[in-house]
């Protein structure tokens, strides 16, 4: 796989969201362009991940996972940013679909982040010897998934919609707050996890495909998002006597 | 809603702890649940541990520190019960007393309810787990009265949140609890020092800690709760 492979890959996904997002008339087509795009990225990633890339150093043919596990915690991270934006985006200004997007990108974050965890467990396993161990980044990556699980539960027991968006916006700015806390915190207790993996210390071809990865996996990312968007607004729009937010000069947001 | 004078927002707040401190002694009911459910706490951590008194000694601090946690979750779930009913919460605001006032009062008299707590506790906990308090007393009530003010500061914005949804007793665990690990750790090691032996003068990074995340949660709390007590 040449260098620039990863890049263009990002530009053309990039281009094609940021399509989606601007353009109206095009959101009956770009996210099935995107998964198709994302589904052969995806296989090309099993090759190169699985033949082409050449072994780890240390870990051998173990190692090959880091192309999907990093990539999944990464996108897990990204999708909670959106969360925390639509989150104050709506303390700001009420809408329902600041609150659809940010309920929509929790639950695609959590499924991200719960795969990532898991396979970095499996990870663990034969490389360290164990299924999980206490260092600073499982264990910040672990309180990371309960603050979100926390935050989808409270979204399901609250039952008035008005208060169910600014309570969760509230809890979850709350709960995002907490996460460089825990990762400083936890990071004074000793680290048996390896150091971050960069440019510095992956060689040329593992890292291009680990880049490659990351791309492949923001197409689903953006994918799911949209979908489980589009279901909540769905529901809120299916939702009887949903209350007309309170808007300035009697606008009604919707 | 400015109808009549504007009551400054400190003098606010603390007209706000004045009253739930009054209603907390007039009842004494939460307060005597609290000090019963921390102490059985404690008991049974000393029960399930068995009668090793060395490991007893060792994990004093977290055992303090977990039984504090449980009981805070019993104490932020009552602080807006009072509140809850006949919409008594909005009546405050229409006083006019700004929510800001109230998330302040609500929070340093929780604090103080826990701080409170964790020093009837620590004679107990002399005498279950044999641990010395005399090595650096002034550090061990900093550190108490940090960690009480840390855990009350988020707790009080989810107990409000927390207070009209369903299940909220579980609900308020399920959200405070993994914000607080930083809180837990920073307590737990800085009581330890306070408690043992310091060889690395670990104490004020620890300390240090617990006062970032008490300012943090403080002024996030004071920013955000004015938007959740709109909806109550």
């Amino acid at each position: 796989m040449p260098s620039w492979a990863p890049l263009a890959a990002l530009v053309v996904v990039v281009g094609l969201i940021v399509l989606h997002l601007a353009v109206r008339s095009t959101r009956t087509w770009v996210w099935k362009v995107l998964t198709g795009l994302g589904s052969l990225m995806l296989v090309a990633l099993v090759y190169f991940g699985l033949f082409w890339a050449p072994p780890e150093a240390f870990m051998s043919d173990v190692g090959r996972i880091i192309y999907v596990h990093v990539p999944f915690v990464w996108m897990c991270m990204l999708a909670f940013t959106v969360n925390v934006g639509a989150a104050l985006a709506y303390l700001f200004k009420k809408s329902w679909r600041t609150d659809a997007l940010a309920e929509s990108s929790a639950e695609v974050g959590v499924f991200f982040g719960a795969t990532g965890v898991l396979m970095g467990s499996i990870w663990a396993r034969p490389t360290w010897g164990v299924w999980w161990d206490w260092d600073p980044r499982l264990i910040s990556t672990t309180v990371m998934l309960l603050v979100y699980v926390g935050y989808l539960a409270f979204r399901s027991f609250t039952e008035d919609p008005e208060r169910r968006a600014a309570w969760s916006a509230a809890a979850a700015i709350l709960g995002y707050v907490s996460l460089p806390i825990t990762w400083f915190s936890v990071q004074w207790w000793n680290s048996l996890h390896q150091r971050q993996s960069g440019s510095g210390t992956m060689d040329k071809p593992i890292r291009v495909v680990y880049f490659w990865g990351a791309v492949s996996f923001l197409t689903f990312l953006f994918v799911f998002i949209v979908k489980r968007y589009e279901i909540a607004r769905a529901r809120q729009t299916g939702a009887l006597e949903l209350p007309p937010l309170e808007a300035p000069k009697g606008q009604v947001t919707t | 809603m400015s109808v009549g004078p504007r009551v400054p927002l400190l003098k606010a707040a603390w007209l706000v702890l004045l009253k739930d401190w009054q209603i907390e002694w007039r009842t004494r009911a939460r307060l005597t649940a609290l000090i019963f459910f921390a102490l059985s706490t404690l008991l049974l951590f000393s029960f399930a541990m068995g009668p090793d008194t060395d490991a007893l000694r060792r994990h004093a601090p977290g055992y303090l520190w977990l039984a504090l946690f449980f009981a805070s979750v019993l104490s932020l779930g009552e602080s807006f019960r009072i509140e809850s009913e006949n919409q008594a919460l909005l009546g405050l605001i229409l006083n006019p007393v700004e929510p800001r006032a109230i998330f302040l009062g609500k929070v340093f008299g929780n604090a103080s309810l826990l701080f409170g707590l964790s020093l009837l506790l620590l004679p107990v906990a002399v005498a279950l787990y044999d641990i010395e308090l005399s090595k650096a007393p002034g550090s061990l009530l900093l550190v108490l009265l940090l960690g009480s003010i840390g855990i009350s500061a988020p707790g009080i914005v989810y107990s409000a949140i927390s207070a009209n949804a369903r299940a909220r007793d579980v609900m308020l665990p399920l959200l405070l609890f993994p914000v607080l690990v930083p809180l837990l750790l920073a307590s737990v090691n800085a009581t330890r020092f306070c408690l043992g032996p310091d060889a690395q003068n670990q104490l004020p990074s620890w300390l240090k800690l617990l006062t970032a995340f008490d300012l943090i949660y403080l002024s996030v709390g004071f920013l955000l709760f004015p938007k959740v007590a709109e909806e109550d």
